[in-house]
């Protein structure tokens, strides 16, 4: 009976409350840490938690991808996971890597000109010129 | 060719961009001559499809690659988006003419990414003002501002900070809507605005639309620059080059704002949370206002008085559509112009007195009037249109928008608008003093700063151009306010008013 009480809420709700805690430790790491790559890598990790909660909903039990196989037939909705958030999140995630790599691009340069990733110092630096 | 404008005229700016970099590798002439062909060729398509569309008298849909929604994507032209389209296409061609001079001593590589990068934030802003889908508007939105990272970026050692920290706020804020976008369609199953125009508002008025409604004001009011999330724009508009700011000051928040009126007017038709986070973004947005124009006040330096001018602007736009009613709908939609038109005229305005001069605080503009004498006669209509005096169209934005809040009864909203344009008028009037009154020079400016009268010519006609285009449209468009609502903007308001 409790063995089934807590399988049914980790599968129910369980997923849903990690994906809350990973976003929230992303906009956490974006707000509280000082370092400008951490700042970018908290920031993947809260891309990664919205991607996961597209793909979550997506999720049926007991379902297959959406391709046709021989023999099946079309427009048995019931027997696929829906495809079009996997599609969705392709995009969202080329997004992301396309702001990851902009972010890195933009953090060399910021090491370059004051030596340092520190949001405060490079401030301070930035104040001496 | 006709059939398929709406597409094409974000395709063109696309592909425009993508050839930019080849071009420019075998001549940075033809490079010049493609991109800005491109730009007057959608500024063509816009007004075209603007015109089709108000004689058409509904929405022009079209459907990419002929799938019909929610399968594929759509694109509608209304009033509403062919003003926005237009207005962005205008600027683009402006604002590739103003960077000319800029350019100028630039290797091919540096134009060809230059070119590139402008006409993807062009092409991405266009995609968000035409798009009929809540998800391509998030893929637009990210493509313009990657973009504009990039080109702000380009302007030295202060500006690859400001950047880098306006890509982690703006990449947070469009995780929010992304996320908010992502309840709607678990709710729905749909993400076409036509679809859930009739789908979303009756399931909005539980907990999931609840949470929906905020994420996707929280990552819109972000892109917005609505106070207090406005933290990134005040060191991003100090240190992007002029040309670029001029665009993107002018153009991306105003986007936005569009995008916050386009999903809660039109898509969820303000109901259930809408409209009390929309009474939350009036609050902010008054408060906004004031913030502003009292930090604007605070600067010496020029540029970072017109970036918190711009936090207060913005807001009048929020605080039109917080209030609601049709004459204040009319005050935001207008007001989107206006500040567009301005705040553009403005920041060409900086740009050209940096480049000619090297000045950017306020103190230094003595002698300015003499010098530079066809650009201080456009910042006094700039001037005039911030403050609201008529005739010019400042004066009539915000005349609407003190309608609508009479006629809604918010006195509040009435207190802050009359004052908020008080203290714009201060602080436009210390740079006015500076550069017309003041003969005499301050004690911390040294004697060899006090500038010349004018020799020979102020601006090279490039730079010079699109600066008298804009003075005399914010007086143009100020005496034509009445047809413009009349014909334009009566239509760009959502069918059922609350």
């Amino acid at each position: 009976m409790a063995e089934g009480v807590i399988a049914y809420y980790l599968t129910g709700y369980g997923n849903w409350w990690l994906i809350g805690i990973l976003l929230l430790i992303g906009l956490w790491g974006i707000v509280a840490q000082h370092n400008l790559l951490k700042k970018v890598m908290a920031l993947n990790v809260m891309q990664v938690a919205v991607i996961l909660y597209y793909l979550n909903a997506a999720q049926k039990s007991g379902t297959t991808l959406g391709v046709l196989r021989a023999g099946e037939k079309v427009g048995d909705v019931a027997a696929y996971v829906n495809p079009l958030p996997h599609a969705l999140m392709l995009t969202a995630i080329v997004v992301a890597l396309a702001i990851t790599g902009v972010a890195l691009a933009l953090l060399l340069k910021v090491y370059r000109a004051y030596g340092t990733l520190e949001e405060p110092e490079v401030f301070r630096r930035m104040q001496q010129q | 060719m006709n059939a398929h404008l709406p597409i094409l005229i974000i395709v063109i700016p696309l592909v425009a961009g993508m050839l930019a970099p080849l071009l420019a590798f075998f001549s940075a002439p033809m490079a010049r001559g493609v991109v800005l062909a491109s730009a007057l060729a959608v500024f063509a398509g816009s007004v075209a499809a603007l015109l089709r569309v108000l004689e058409m008298g509904h929405p022009w849909s079209y459907y990419l690659a002929g799938w019909p929604p929610p399968w594929g994507i759509e694109y509608v032209i209304d009033p509403l988006s062919g003003v926005m389209v237009t207005l962005v296409s205008f600027f683009a061609v402006l604002a590739l003419d103003f960077a000319g001079p800029y350019l100028a001593g630039r290797s091919a590589r540096e134009k060809g990414a230059f070119y590139a990068l402008f006409m993807l934030t062009a092409g991405g802003l266009l995609g968000m003002c035409a798009t009929g889908d809540l998800f391509n508007l998030f893929v637009f939105l990210e493509i313009c501002s990657l973009a504009a990272y990039a080109l702000i970026a380009a302007g030295g050692r202060r500006s690859v900070v400001a950047a880098l920290r306006y890509l982690i706020i703006g990449s947070v804020a469009a995780c929010m809507y992304l996320l908010g976008i992502g309840y709607v369609y678990v709710m729905t199953g749909s993400l076409n605005m036509g679809d859930l125009t009739i789908l979303l508002p009756p399931l909005l008025d539980s907990p999931a639309g609840i949470l929906a409604v905020v994420l996707i004001a929280t990552g819109l009011a972000i892109k917005t620059a609505l106070f207090p999330l406005h933290g990134w724009l005040p060191d991003t508009y100090s240190y992007t080059p002029a040309p670029v700011l001029a665009f993107i000051a002018a153009i991306t928040t105003k986007v936005s704002a569009y995008a916050l009126y386009r999903i809660f007017y039109f898509v969820a038709e303000t109901a259930g949370p809408v409209s009390a986070t929309l009474e939350v973004l009036g609050w902010l947005a008054a408060a906004g206002i004031l913030f502003g124009s009292l930090m604007a006040i605070a600067q010496r330096d020029f540029w970072r008085m017109l970036a918190y001018s711009s936090v207060g602007q913005v807001a009048y736009i929020v605080l039109g559509l917080a209030i609601g009613n049709s004459l204040a709908l009319i005050g935001a939609v207008l007001h989107i112009i206006s500040h567009a038109v301005v705040k553009g005229l403005l920041f060409f305005i900086a740009g050209s007195v940096k480049w000619q001069t090297g000045i950017r605080t306020i103190p230094e503009f003595i002698g300015m009037a003499r010098h530079m004498p066809l650009t201080m006669g456009a910042f006094l209509v700039a001037a005039m249109s911030m403050i609201g005096l008529p005739p010019a169209i400042g004066f009539f934005s915000k005349w609407y928008l003190v309608l609508g809040a009479v006629e809604a009864g918010r006195w509040v909203f009435v207190a802050v608008l009359i004052i908020s344009s008080l203290l714009t008028a201060v602080y436009f009037f210390r740079v006015i003093e500076f550069a017309y009154l003041k003969g005499k020079r301050p004690e911390d400016v040294p004697e060899a700063a006090v500038l010349p009268p004018k020799t020979g010519p102020e601006l090279p006609a490039r730079m010079l151009v699109p600066i008298l285009v804009l003075s005399v449209g914010a007086v143009v468009l100020g005496i034509l306010n009445e047809p413009l609502i009349q014909n334009v903007i009566q239509y760009a308001l959502p069918w059922r008013l609350p």
